[in-house]
């Protein structure tokens, strides 16, 4: 079937809803396309909280938080991406509040913000309120407030239409081609649908599935990356991947840094708060790398608990039954439910955690794709939230930013391609577009012998996770890359157990497999690559940052060989390069 | 540990009616009955369908009939089941396939009670203030995830399909005792419809099959009153 809109909105997380929401509003016909429904999207597991600089508690400026982001990021934030980010927060915070958000409130009927990691005042000072927060389930009603606004709006979903490729006119859109819509396969009934538009979104989030312990859905795989990919366009900073200090143990799910931003702490097998030892100013507030890294180090040396010797404590006892119910009760639930673990009584068993994408699909500030180190835009193409790279985030995303990025994107790109749409006309799309990935399917899903997918996808994560972690060396990253190329080639085998049109999500997990092994053969080569540390990118053979050499984005290009790589330059405004000390 | 672990099945383009299917499944105490599922799926029957998101119970994906009660498939741990587990669709809406059913009847009846803020002013520069206690007033409330396990619980939904169910109710009270909110007497007008709040008959089900722990048949009460107040 063939459905034609202007706007096509592919995730329905909170970047594709903010834009599908602004596209509406200016009565730009647009469709919104995800694989889930809406509200099952992981922006709901955001916990706590999303910064801006209102000021409501103490003094702030956007300007410090422009500061925090691109020091967070190791100086590889485009630092013009950052000032709007960090500017465009305040006004899109108190647009979500007018949407209906409920945010929790100071005594005087403000939002109410707490400390976040590595959110300070007056340039790195001490730690500043900037979380504004709704409990510790932010994300949660952000997904929420603008789903409802979507449906106030009369936004056309399609709920549980998994995208499956890009279409493009007068070529491929890593040369030259213009966005003309998706290819997408209707779960219910196994249909291929055609989708035709002017202008299309890339917002379908991260890809932390690659990893064996995450605090990622099953349904982050890639999608959107991966298809950019394969359509010539390049991914951005995929070496940057982003390792959640505090992951319940064994498990990979999250605990906000909520917990540590209203007081919780950190304790190794000798019950020593050991961040002091890293980050005597900062605490348990560093950025995410470094409190990863530090708990990756104690456990080396052997001040790890439990019978294995690898988790630490987050302890959050002394903070009080007010608080801890108040403030953190999803946090407090998850303890009990996944653990067992009673956190009013008892210290919580953690370990980091597979979270975060700080590359992805390159975009300029206008959310437009771009192609190539030039930043060459890919007419009619759009890219925001986790599934970009702007790059606010540079070598290591700070707490909260995430959602900042998200909203504030994902606004732009609503505002931007409703301005292109009017201008555009629609694009020609050829008849029976959709074979190729017909016949990739049918294949897939018809193929009489051939390994598991299932089996397949699980030595996936281990390899990534063992091999491209918290701490990468070069012969590590050399059994990644060598790895995922297996791997990619035993994937062509596969085989799907399911050969049915209903609902056959034995198909779709195989089919999500091959853009996992995509993003992963782009991560490791980038990594490899990279002979420095910086930001989450840490190797013990290359322990100093090198700014001579790779004060630079990387730029995956898929080939039949393996990935080529490429780089471009950051963009400097107001801030040099110092060293990042917490 | 050894679980016999029973699912009800059913594929349409095989099968003319649901069956059981019995499967024998390694696993921990402390696992989650979406583990099971998914190691079926992975080394028994990849045929096996159900959905699955964020398995931390807080996309509302997995909603499912489990030992007799509605649950998160993620939520609820073999240590609390025991050795013989059952699962089932839920009640009460068209299976798709096997643990998957049709949510779209469901999501009609959340979008019948306008679960949108509406706000008569026009915004202020900054945000709308609301103190702390209004705030209070609506809290549990906005914990609701849609995964439905309230209303495929409520047996008034079963008897009465048309009935609009807890977790519009739900949905509905999120807003009206939001001080922000300007459009509480038409989402009241709504609910008190022969097919509104009428129909709850107080039994509880919701509250015990909701996986957020919102006291679901108070929040109908003070929508109930909120009604009688406007109405009478």
């Amino acid at each position: 079937m063939r459905i034609d809109h202007d706007a096509l909105v592919v995730g329905a997380g909170g970047a594709g809803l903010w834009a599908a929401l602004e596209l509406a509003r200016a009565g730009i016909s647009t469709g919104v396309l995800t694989k889930l429904y809406p509200t099952r999207s992981h922006t709901g597991a955001a916990q706590g909280g999303v910064c801006a600089a209102l000021g409501n508690q103490e003094e702030d400026h956007w300007e410090w938080h422009m500061f925090d982001t691109v020091k967070g990021g190791d100086y590889l934030v485009d630092q013009d991406a950052a000032e709007v980010l960090a500017h465009e927060a305040i006004e899109t915070v108190i647009e979500l509040e007018h949407m209906g958000l409920p945010f929790n409130r100071t005594p005087d009927g403000k939002i109410d913000q707490r400390r976040f990691g590595g959110h300070t005042r007056n340039f790195g000072e001490a730690p500043v309120k900037r979380a504004c927060f709704a409990a510790d389930r932010t994300g949660h009603m952000i997904l929420q407030t603008l789903y409802q606004n979507c449906i106030k709006a009369g936004v056309h979903f399609y709920d549980e239409y998994h995208v499956v490729d890009l279409l493009f006119e007068g070529g491929e859109g890593g040369d030259g081609g213009r966005a003309a819509g998706v290819v997408a396969y209707r779960i219910a009934d196994g249909e291929l649908h055609t989708f035709g538009a002017k202008a299309v979104l890339l917002a379908t989030g991260g890809n932390g599935r690659m990893f064996s312990i995450t605090s990622n859905a099953h349904s982050l795989t890639g999608d959107g990356m991966a298809l950019a990919y394969r359509h010539g366009i390049p991914l951005e900073d995929m070496e940057f991947y982003q390792f959640h200090p505090t992951g319940i143990y064994g498990i990979g799910i999250l605990l906000s840094e909520a917990a540590r931003g209203e007081g919780g702490t950190l304790l190794n097998s000798e019950g020593e708060r050991f961040m002091a030892r890293y980050a005597p100013k900062a605490m348990e507030l560093a950025p995410r790398d470094m409190v990863s890294r530090a708990i990756y180090l104690e456990i080396r040396d052997g001040r790890g608990i439990g019978p294995k010797k690898d988790y630490v404590y987050l302890d959050v006892r002394h903070l009080g039954r007010a608080v801890i119910e108040e403030k953190l009760p999803d946090i407090t639930e998850f303890a009990r439910v996944y653990l067992g673990v009673e956190p009013l009584t008892e210290p919580v068993p953690i370990q980091p955690t597979a979270h975060y994408a700080m590359g992805g699909i390159p975009t300029d500030l206008r959310t437009r794709v771009v192609r190539d180190e030039m930043n060459t835009p890919v007419e009619g193409l759009f890219a925001a939230g986790e599934a970009a790279c702007v790059s606010v985030h540079g070598a290591n995303r700070l707490g909260t930013n995430s959602l900042v990025d998200l909203l504030v994107f994902g606004r732009r790109a609503g505002r931007e391609m409703t301005a292109y749409c009017r201008a555009a006309t629609l694009p020609a799309i050829a008849p029976a577009v959709e074979e190729p990935v017909r016949a990739e399917l049918e294949a897939l899903r018809t193929r009489p012998d051939g390994e598991s997918p299932s089996a397949l996808k699980d030595d996936l994560a281990t390899l990534m996770m063992d091999n491209v972690g918290v701490f990468r060396t070069a012969p590590m990253m050399a059994a990644a890359v060598a790895g995922v190329a297996q791997i990619k080639e035993r994937y062509t085998r596969v085989r799907v157990r399911d050969t049915g049109r209903v609902f056959n999500t034995d198909l779709l997990e195989a089919r999500e497999l091959g853009y996992l092994i995509d993003c992963a053969e782009a991560m490791a080569t980038s990594a490899i690559s990279r002979t420095e540390s910086r930001g989450a990118h840490s190797r013990d053979d290359f322990p100093e940052r090198d700014d001579v050499n790779f004060l630079a984005h990387t730029l995956a290009y898929r080939g039949e060989a393996g990935p080529s790589l490429r780089y471009k330059p950051v963009t400097i405004t107001r801030f040099e390069p110092k060293p990042r000390v917490y | 540990m050894q679980v016999d672990l029973r699912i009800l099945r059913f594929d349409p383009e095989r099968d003319a009616a649901p069956h059981w299917e019995s499967y024998r499944v390694d696993a921990e105490p402390m696992d989650r009955v979406l583990n099971l599922l998914i190691s079926v799926k992975a080394d028994q029957d990849g045929t096996l369908t159900f959905r699955r998101s964020c398995a931390h119970g807080i996309c509302g994906s997995d909603a499912m009939l489990i030992n007799g009660r509605n649950r998160l498939a993620c939520k609820i741990r073999v240590d609390q089941l025991g050795r013989k587990i059952t699962v089932a669709p839920l009640t009460g809406l068209p299976v798709m396939k096997d643990l998957v059913v049709d949510m779209d009847g469901f999501l009609a009846k959340y979008r019948s009670v306008m679960p949108f803020l509406i706000a008569d002013t026009p915004p202020p520069e900054r945000e709308r203030r609301q103190s702390p206690a209004d705030r209070a007033r609506y809290d549990d409330t906005t914990k609701c995830i849609l995964c439905a396990a309230c209303t495929t619980a409520c047996p008034s939904f079963w008897a009465q399909p048309s009935y609009v169910g807890p977790a519009a109710i739900v949905n509905a009270h999120r807003f009206i005792f939001d001080t922000r909110d300007d459009a509480g007497d038409e989402r009241l007008e709504i609910l008190a419809d022969k097919d509104g709040v009428w129909r709850c008959r107080t039994i509880f089900n919701c509250v015990d099959a909701c996986p957020r722990g919102i006291n679901i048949t108070r929040a109908i009460l003070e929508v109930s009153r909120a009604v009688v107040e406007r109405t009478v």
